[in-house]
């Protein structure tokens, strides 16, 4: 345990000349506290232990390039390191902003698809079936004008012109094949919503 | 009967990093040297 002893300023000296063993005992002596510092900014786990990865390699790269300006302590030096890289974790989330799934949030609660269940898209199916039932037992004149307007996207004008009646006529026809369609609905209590 | 006033400290878990971190570290330690040329410096990883 004689390591123990030794101060930070040797081992970072002995780690210079090549004795990866001082690394060891430096990271060992400091990790909690630096890592604590890091969590108590953060409060993730997981990117806490990034930013101690990435403060410590600034650490190695600094120390083996024989940057290292040894008026300073170590520990302050590394907490400034770490200081730093948290603030530039804030700086790149708040750009652009990542969510995690805790008990409290979901990231489904604001995000949803809105494209169709399975389910939505049978009941669909069975609205589009009972309407086509509906349809056919209109009279026919009614019939082929909700046809040529719902289902062909026709104007009246066009209708009126292939049917050979007025304007006023298609439209007194699509008016009670409508009328016509929704008494029967009621009548029958069908339901035709998705 | 002597009563104990005095109340069990919590245990509060250290915080650590992960020993993978850790180990990850000390081998890119000993994986890596620098080594500095004119103006320029080389970072060098060994396998």
């Amino acid at each position: 345990m004689a390591n123990v002893q030794l101060p930070d300023s040797l081992l970072v000296h002995n780690y210079i000349e090549g004795d990866e063993n001082a690394l060891t005992i430096l990271i060992n002596r400091h990790q909690s506290k630096i890592f604590g510092f890091i969590y108590s900014k953060i409060s993730d786990r997981d990117i806490s232990n990034d930013i101690f990865q990435d403060t410590f390699i600034k650490v190695i790269k600094t120390l083996k390039s024989n940057s290292y300006n040894e008026e300073g302590k170590f520990l302050p030096w590394v907490m400034r390191i770490a200081h730093n890289l948290i603030i530039d974790h804030f700086r790149k989330n708040k750009k652009m902003p990542m969510f995690r799934e805790t008990e409290e949030f979901s990231i489904f609660s604001i995000m949803s698809d809105d494209s169709p269940t399975i389910e939505n898209k049978i009941i669909r199916e069975q609205v589009d079936t009972d309407l086509r039932k509906l349809i056919e037992e209109l009279p026919a004149d009614q019939k082929e004008v909700l046809v040529m307007r719902m289902y062909q996207d026709m104007s009246f004008k066009e209708i009126s012109e292939i049917t050979g009646v007025s304007i006023n006529t298609a439209l007194g026809r699509m008016r009670y094949a409508l009328m016509n369609m929704r008494k029967v609905i009621d009548k029958h209590q069908i339901i035709l919503t998705n | 009967m002597a009563k104990i006033y005095s109340k069990k400290t919590l245990v509060i878990p250290t915080m650590k990093p992960k020993k993978e971190v850790v180990s990850f570290l000390l081998n890119y330690s000993k994986a890596l040297s620098i080594m500095k040329g004119n103006k320029m410096s080389f970072e060098i990883i060994a396998n």
